[in-house]
């Protein structure tokens, strides 16, 4: 009884408190808009005191010019610019309000003092936040914009700092702030820290302490201090350069893992069958319009979104395949060129029939657990969303090989693909493993399509932007040949990023499409032709 | 009958080619006549509008012809024929360019609009010479030509062929069209070259004008069908029917098929060039869609329908194809036109391997056949 | 021609030829002396590499080692087929490949000996003389009523036949023959036997052919080709006494 009565007593107390504290949460949020500056000023330490979540993102919108009263009802709110108006949320529970337009808004204004003690609070309030994220991005900010009067917060922040990356982010914001200094000594370790920095702004800053004027001497007056720079000046070049070339080549080979998954399939097409499938491109379209289909259709199951999509992006397209190889490619096997028209009408029926459904350019949404990238140092960093079409695009390859070398299916198709009569003696029915393999083609292609979902628009000329260059990646690998296809696509994806940088994309393309017609020249069977006479009629 | 003389050749033996030349010698006098000479507010008067789409679509129908002579003959499916046509355009496109002289927006009697824009100082070299008609002709001739001896020189040596030439000559058309949308090459950009003013010193609006470009064009289409006609039914014709059928058994009778190839793709391509330089006036722009793969394949779809092999198959096709997207895509068929042409692509590949010529000849081969019968039945009754 | 004959001491000379597809030798080490105005049988089992052999004489196929020499002098391996086509060497295909949308008459018009430069065909007229030439080869190999009929509506042996006759009208001084026979009746075979030996009386033949009665007919020196070498080579009643021919072709 007693001890209930306690517990009691103990459970109100706290309820009080909490209540207590959000009121004063509350009051001070209202403070805010206080008549004149001294009292917003002392609204904003009031809540600076608080150890509330809900504090940082209402000050940073204030300093941010993002915090507003609502005209008629008194309210303070945090708004987003969209559009013509403002979204906007509430700031005691985020809770969402919907769209205002700019008149019914009066925005919370701040003056320079204001500005000043908001920057240093909002910083230290990052600075300790719980969130890695947070601290890391401040910290990049900070270097951005090095602040002489922010220099406490860093240290203090040092000092409590366990995330070895987030610290060494600070010692180069640090280091920032101390390179304007006038103390030598000060200078002198800043100099030594951003010459281990690899960050832009870290380069940046040593390449005006070393600057020269045009006769050769330093601009700066402390020669010792600038020699020491541009020494560290020449060595951080050559990192960067390395990491400039780690980035291109992980850039190519992204780029060339998307090329690779669009040539897959029509390796199979025209590689196994002999078809070319001009409708090809049109088959990823329709895997990437899968993947739409399926975040409308479930906007709640959105993270799994595209795990969901992959096999239904398969099964639409190689439905549709199917379909096409049943009607249309039946009767023209043999025909290679007549195949070409004909699948380039259909691919031009199928652009036009997703067209007359008016959805030109849909974004589809990439889940969170694909967003974000591996930071590995400031001038280094790999997106997730690169590295799974990386990782995909070679499980598919893989799959894919053991399906034809090991199987049975694999097994009858090569067995129809390269001598038709005699498989259909042995009592393979052929016409099902032409459908079949066309099936797989075509369905590889909607996986891709969902793959390429996650980094262009979608829309029903996708596929026309993928399909030459993926002709292009089948021909130099040689048809046929996964190995070569494989081969043929992340090297024409590395050649094109490096030749991106001086000769610009568009320029770089023409220059890929030129060598692979000249290479054809020289190799008219591709990098890993198929030999053998049945390759000769 | 091996003794008769060139013209007797050409003409007598061939029937659609006379109904051919017919018609094209009504279009000549009639199409005049009833432009200029019949008054505006007549029945009878074919408003000059026409006479540009008529023109229009006459220069298709050289495109065509240079396709069908290597395609239907030689077995190569160029899916670079769009880019010749461009190419030819380009050149005749950069006379007229130069004709508007300072009668521009910006009103620079030495540089084009759109080099004013992009600030440049002074003309690029390679537009040097355009001032002149004739050099712009023989340009027009010439670069789709040369384009097309370095390309098939370096094709047909490795023996490139079959698909995998249509694949290569795709990526070429797709190489030109990126590169003629890239503003620094000094074509214009993805505006190309338009607001052209007069050729010739006359003025382009005018429909005397018009009507004389659409004369020019009917010879040359004329020119173009003699000129292909005679190819196919000299030696060369059978060697190119040889190559098409059994490349390498060709090699073998001792003929250099790469030799043959490029003389007809070279032929081929300047034909296209000149159906570029004669479209360019008539249509009165000039851009970088025009290299668009889709132009070239189209051009293919053209000739499958009229039937390929027969030239004036070609020649139907193009004119057939082209009235009805004048007709679909200015009605309210508008949307259904991409599906219309998709399905013809895929019927006449499997349904109509001849074309539209070979119904008719089936169609007519039926009918005598019936005639036949009918004459001979009485006789068995008897 | 005959003069050209008698002035060179071996009209087809291979020495030591090999030629290897993945790993695979098609031809081994292969030597043959065909002598101007001889006639030659090569008989085999499937694969011994008899067409692969003619490939390498006509350019097809590049041996990787070996010698290729025409008339004592002329190094084929640095020609291509129309160079050797042109040089002498007409070719007969084991499957008929004629030309399947010309008329019979146009096939043997092609093959006509002349001129192959391309400006020069398309200006060709036909002389008197050609034309009379392409009737009596019409009339050889029997097909002067289909003379106007697309070569893709001949039978299997007729269009063997217009091939043989494309060949002849060539003019070639080396004619090889790949399974002149296959698809014929019996009393084509010997007819075909009986037009290769009056051939040879003035052209120099090598004749490719499993049946056994044409090899008898054709009463020449007969090479045995096994696994891309030669493993006997002389009169058939010899050869065909050869042990190992037995083993090999003969006896199974
Ligand atoms: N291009 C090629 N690629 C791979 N192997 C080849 C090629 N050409 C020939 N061969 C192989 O070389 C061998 C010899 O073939 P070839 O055609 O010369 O035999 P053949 O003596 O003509 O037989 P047949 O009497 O059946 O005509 C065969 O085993 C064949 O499979
Ligand atoms: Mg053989």
């Amino acid at each position: 009884m007693n001890i209930s009565l306690r517990l009691l007593s103990v459970l109100l107390c706290v309820c009080v408190a909490t209540l207590c504290r959000a009121d004063e949460f509350a009051d001070l949020v209202v403070k805010l808009n206080g008549d004149s500056f001294s009292e917003k000023t002392e609204a904003v330490g009031g809540l600076h005191r608080l150890d509330d979540k809900r504090v940082l993102p209402v000050l940073k919108a204030m300093q941010d010019g993002n915090l507003f009263v609502v005209a008629e009802a008194g309210q303070i709110v945090i708004g987003k610019e969209s559009g013509e108006g403002y979204e906007v949320q509430s700031v005691l529970d985020n809770s969402p309000l919907g769209v205002r337009t700019k008149s019914q808004l009066e925005k919370i204004k701040i003056n320079n003092g204001l500005r000043r003690e908001l920057r240093s609070l909002v910083a230290g309030l990052e600075l300790s936040a719980k969130d890695p994220d947070i601290r890391r991005q401040s910290a990049i900010n900070l270097i951005k914009n090095p602040d002489e009067s922010l220099r406490e917060s860093v240290e203090s922040a040092l000092g409590g700092e366990k995330n070895q990356a987030i610290k060494s982010l600070l010692h180069v914001a640090l280091a920032s702030i101390d390179i304007n200094s006038t103390d030598t000594v000060k200078r002198k370790a800043a100099v030594a820290i951003l010459a281990d920095a690899v960050q832009p702004e870290a380069v940046a800053m040593l390449e005006k302490v070393a600057a020269k004027d045009p006769s050769g001497h330093y601009l700066e007056a402390d020669t010792e201090l600038a020699s020491t720079a541009e020494a560290a000046l020449i060595r951080i070049q050559t990192q960067l350069g390395i990491y400039k070339f780690i980035e291109n080549c992980f850039f190519g080979i992204s780029l060339g893992s998307v090329l690779l998954l669009a040539a897959i399939g029509l390796a199979i097409t025209f590689g196994v069958m002999g078809v070319i499938n001009m409708a090809h491109g049109e088959m990823i379209m329709l895997g990437a319009y899968t993947t739409f289909a399926i975040q409308q259709l479930f906007p709640q199951w959105l993270e799994m979104s595209i795990i969901i999509a992959i096999p239904a992006a398969f099964l639409v397209s190689g439905a549709v395949g199917v379909l096409i190889e049943r009607t249309i490619i039946r009767h023209l096997y043999g025909r290679p060129l007549e195949t070409l028209l004909a699948t380039f009408g259909v691919s031009l029926v199928l652009q036009q029939a997703v067209r007359s459904f008016r959805a030109n350019n849909v974004a589809v949404i990439t889940p969170e657990w694909m967003s974000g990238m591996w930071q590995i140092n400031g001038a280094l960093s790999f997106t997730f969303n690169r590295m799974y079409i990386i990782l995909f695009s070679l499980a598919v390859l893989a799959l894919l090989a053991f399906l034809l070398r090991k199987t049975y299916m694999g097994l009858q198709m090569r067995a129809v693909t390269q001598n038709r009569a005699m498989a259909n003696s042995m009592g393979i029915r052929s016409g099902w493993v032409d459908a079949l393999t066309f099936g797989l083609g075509s369905g590889i292609a909607g996986i891709a399509g969902v793959a390429l979902s996650q980094i262009t628009n979608v829309g029903p000329n996708m596929g026309q932007q993928y399909i030459i260059d993926s002709f292009m990646v089948v021909v130099f690998g040689g048809v046929g040949n996964l190995m070569g296809t494989f081969f043929a696509a992340l090297s024409l994806g590395v050649v094109n990023k490096f030749l991106e940088p001086f000769a610009g994309a568009v320029l770089g393309k023409i220059i890929v499409l030129v060598f692979i017609i000249l290479f054809i020249q020289w190799r008219p069977r591709g990098l890993f032709a198929l030999k053998g006479r049945f390759v000769e009629d | 009958m091996r003794d008769t003389s060139v013209l007797q050749r050409l003409l007598l033996q061939d029937k659609p080619g006379k109904i051919l030349l017919g018609c094209l010698c009504g279009l000549v006098v009639l199409v005049p006549i009833f432009n200029l000479l019949v008054p505006a507010d007549s029945f009878f008067h074919v408003p000059t509008y026409v006479v540009t789409l008529l023109g229009k679509y006459l220069c298709f129908a050289i495109l065509a012809l240079a396709l069908d002579l290597i395609w239907g003959y030689c077995g190569i499916l160029s899916l670079g024929q769009g880019a010749f046509f461009a190419l030819g355009g380009y050149a005749m496109g950069m006379y007229l360019m130069r004709q508007i002289g300072d009668r521009g927006v910006y009103g620079n009697a030495n540089l084009p609009d759109f080099m004013v824009f992009l600030n440049w100082q002074e003309l690029p070299w390679y537009w040097t010479g355009f001032d002149h008609f004739g050099f712009a002709v023989l340009m027009a001739v010439l670069v789709p030509g040369v384009l097309a001896f370095v390309f098939g020189w370096l094709a047909f040596r490795s023996r490139v062929t079959g698909v995998y030439l249509s694949i290569i000559t795709q990526a070429l058309t797709y190489a030109l069209m990126l590169a003629f949308f890239r503003n620094d090459m000094g074509f214009g950009g993805n505006n190309g070259l338009t607001d052209f003013k007069e050729i010739l010193g006359c003025d382009l609006q005018s429909s005397t004008t018009r009507v004389v470009l659409f004369v020019v064009t009917v010879i040359t289409l004329a020119l173009s069908y003699f000129l292909c006609k005679y190819i196919t039914i000299s030696k060369l014709g059978r060697v190119l029917v040889s190559i098409r059928d059994a490349e390498s058994r060709t090699r073998f009778m001792g003929y250099r098929v790469e030799h043959y190839k490029l003389l007809v793709f070279v032929i081929s391509a300047v034909l296209a060039g000149i159906a570029g330089a004669l479209y360019v006036p008539q249509i009165g722009i000039i851009n970088p869609s025009e290299f668009n793969p889709l132009n070239s394949i189209e051009i293919v779809i053209w000739v499958a329908i009229g039937g390929r092999g027969t030239l004036y198959g070609a020649v139907l096709g193009a004119l057939l194809v082209n009235y009805g997207k004048t007709y679909f895509t200015g009605g309210i068929f508008a949307e259904f036109w991409l599906f219309i042409l998709g399905a013809l692509f895929i019927v006449t590949t499997i349904y109509l391997p001849r074309g539209v010529v070979g119904v008719a000849d089936n169609w007519l081969a039926l009918r005598r056949q019936k005639r036949l019968l009918l004459a001979a039945a009485p006789v068995e009754q008897v | 021609m005959t003069q050209a004959h008698s002035a060179v001491k071996s009209i087809l000379y291979l020495n030591g030829v090999t030629k290897t597809f993945d790993g695979f030798k098609a031809i081994n080490n292969l030597c043959l002396d065909i002598r101007p105005g001889e006639l030659r049988a090569i008989i085999g089992p499937n694969g011994a590499g008899k067409t692969t052999m003619m490939d390498i004489i006509t350019g097809k196929t590049k041996p990787d080692v070996g010698e290729v020499v025409f008339r004592d002098s002329i190094d084929l391996t640095q020609h291509d087929e129309a160079d050797i086509a042109n040089l002498g060497i007409g070719r007969k295909f084991q499957k008929p490949t004629v030309i399947e949308s010309l008329s019979v008459w146009e096939n043997l018009e092609l093959a006509l000996a002349g001129k192959r430069n391309v400006f020069q065909t398309l200006f060709f007229r036909l002389t008197q003389a050609q034309a009379h030439r392409v009737d009596e080869i019409l009339a050889l190999i029997g097909l002067p009523a289909r003379r106007d009929d697309l070569a893709r509506n001949l039978s299997h042996g007729q269009k063997q036949w217009l091939e043989i006759g494309m060949l002849i009208i060539q003019a070639p001084q080396l004619l090889l023959v790949d399974e002149p026979a296959a698809g014929m009746t019996d009393y084509e075979t010997m007819e075909t036997a009986k037009l290769l030996k009056n051939i040879s009386k003035d052209h120099s033949v090598v004749v490719v052919e499993h049946d056994m009665e044409f090899i008898r007919a054709l009463d020449s020196r007969v090479t045995v080709l096994h696994e891309g070498s030669v493993l006997a080579e002389g009169r058939l009643d010899v050869v065909q006494k050869d042990q190992r021919v037995i083993d090999v072709y003969l006896g199974r």
